[in-house]
């Protein structure tokens, strides 16, 4: 099987774990799940690395991904951070007591 | 000692990356093991980011070192300072990072490969993907941000022959890409690049403010989509994974937020809802004629104090008023007399999907007493006291007794079927869809104009003063 159908296999079958686990999401959860995939999509960044960590990299291939390596940490560590910032908010009703 | 990961530990690394993403997911299922799923969330990442640093590929680390620490500051920072009522235009801009990354990915992959001389048509059409996707998540993000933090009026902009012109410049963006990945041209490249800069601009201005829940989950769907497509040139399995899961997440979102509004995805995109700014006047206008009910703080508490059961359904008017904190200790208050105080959320209240319920959240009201259309429907008809904060087409009756009504056909929460029903306003100024509510004009309704914060402040010292 060639590599870029490989790929499409590995894509489209992540399409459907995506369907059923975020059908299940409750809505109160909403705004942290945005938030979280936005952390997740932060992913770029292995991306950004590659680019930017390989060796034969030019001047303009560097700064392109040093930019690039930057925006996608804003994203991973303010993504990830907000997200529990929300969820720790979240209390169940305290008994009265 | 050589340190590098081979390339079989890199994938099975990332491999337990995919799955700790998948968990991190799941964990939101339920506020209990959400937090908990964010800690996957975060490890799947370290482990993603470790296996990728200790991989043969990557041998510079200054560039990378500072660039990371540099954005991890920033993002540490406006994580911890950010108001939860800044949330939406937090979204965006990351949103819109995400999308100048894959672009830059994109570009800064041809360069490394042209000079290695490894380019073929296939890597340039996957790499002209990944280069409009996330240049159309970039600048859409950028006018959302801007519209929702007020830099850009929150009004729908349109013109004649818009969608025409939308068309020519998609059409050309494919062109220029077939073009580009043919010929390996820096021109079309570049003017594919500028081209899908300005076409998620031109996609995004006509779409108002009341439909920012949709356009947030739009985004995010394609921020998902242009890590996705990073994957597909870097034949990187764990980004394909990931980017189909929040493009999928995404477009669930969005088609959740339509169906509450019982509107198409493409009547939203296309539509620019709630376009008519002389509605505003005309429904003023008929409020005037008809006349509404005013009451004072005083009539409500005088009610509240006595009832069995209040639902408060709080919207984006609660969000701006910063009411939230108010509205804990009216509700502790009632709660002290023995009054069960709810909360009602319709799916698309706010600017951005479960918005309404991080504020409350803020505000340290629990989860349990907060709750979904579905869920609250049937306990209006049972309710004493409905306080409706600064939301307005969600209680609209409009949308099941007015068949020419724009709004007819949305879901919405039941409030006129309680005994009583107050609405906290600014004005007579109607929702965002422009359409006049008719639950203002039923005897069982009335108004208290002021800012929603104040009023009910107002009934809190009144709560707290009038005991029994």
């Amino acid at each position: 099987m060639p590599e870029s159908i490989l790929a499409l296999y590995v894509f489209v079958l992540a399409c459907f774990i995506g369907y059923y686990v975020v059908w299940g999401v409750t809505p109160s959860l909403h705004t942290p799940l945005v938030a979280l995939t936005n952390a997740i999509s932060g992913i770029v960044l292995v991306g950004a690395l590659l680019v930017t960590g390989l060796e034969e990299a030019g001047i303009g291939a560097s700064l392109i991904g040093f930019i690039a390596v930057l925006l996608a940490s804003i994203n991973v560590f303010g993504g990830f951070l907000v997200t529990h910032r929300m969820l720790s908010m979240f209390k169940k009703k305290q008994k009265k007591g | 000692m050589d340190l590098t990961l081979s390339p079989t530990a890199q994938a099975l690394a990332y491999l337990a990356s995919a799955i700790l993403f998948i968990f991190a997911l799941k964990g939101l299922t339920h506020p209990s093991t959400a937090r908990r799923g964010n800690l996957f969330g975060m490890l799947g990442m370290a482990i993603a980011i470790g296996a990728t640093l200790g991989g043969a590929e990557v041998q510079g680390y200054w560039l990378i070192g500072i660039a990371g620490a540099i954005g991890a500051v920033i993002g540490i920072v406006v994580a911890l300072r950010i108001q939860m009522t800044a949330m939406p235009q937090l979204v965006a801009a990351l949103h819109s990072f995400v999308g100048l990354a894959a672009v830059l990915v994109a570009i800064g992959t041809f360069i490394n490969r042209a000079q290695a001389g490894t380019l073929n048509a296939l890597l340039m059409g996957e790499l002209s993907a990944g280069i409009v996707i996330g240049a159309i998540t970039f600048t859409g993000s950028v006018i959302a941000f801007a519209k929702l933090q007020g830099i850009m009026s929150g009004a729908p902009i349109k013109f004649i022959g818009q969608h025409w012109l939308n068309a020519l410049i998609a059409l050309t963006t494919i062109a220029l890409a077939v073009h580009f990945a043919s010929t390996g041209s820096w021109v079309s490249l570049v003017l594919m690049t500028l081209l899908a800069f300005a076409l998620g601009g031109t996609l995004i201005i006509p779409i108002g403010g009341a439909d920012m829940p949709v356009i947030i989950s739009m985004l995010n769907s394609y921020s998902g989509w242009a890590a996705a497509a990073t994957g597909f040139t870097l034949h990187n399995n764990l980004l394909i994974i990931v980017g189909a899961l929040v493009g999928f997440s995404g477009a669930i979102l969005s088609f959740i937020m339509c169906r509450a509004m019982n509107r198409s995805i493409i009547n939203v995109v296309f539509g620019g809802f709630g376009s008519d700014s002389s509605g505003g006047d005309s429904a003023g206008a008929v409020a005037a004629e008809k006349g509404v009910k005013s009451a004072s703080v005083e009539d409500a508490v005088y009610w509240m104090e006595d009832a069995n059961r209040v639902i408060v359904v709080p919207g984006y008017g609660m969000a701006v008023a910063q009411a939230q904190h108010a509205l804990k200790e009216m509700m502790e208050l009632l709660q002290a007399r023995d009054v069960e105080v709810k909360f009602a959320i319709h799916p698309v209240a706010g600017r951005m999907p479960g918005h309404m319920n991080v504020l409350l959240a803020e505000a340290d009201i629990p989860y349990d007493q907060v709750l979904e259309m579905d869920e609250i429907n049937p306990d209006f008809p049972s309710t004493d006291v409905v306080l409706v904060v600064g939301a307005n087409d969600v209680v609209n009756p409009a949308a099941k007794e007015d068949k020419t009504s724009p709004i007819y056909g949305m879901p919405i929460l039941d409030a006129g079927k309680a005994h009583q029903v107050y609405f906290l306003k600014r004005s007579m100024r109607p929702g965002y869809s422009g359409v006049d509510n008719l639950l203002f004009y039923k005897d069982n309704t009335s108004l208290i104009f002021g800012d929603a914060k104040d009023t009910i402040e107002g009934m809190v010292s009144a709560l707290k003063g009038g005991g029994h």
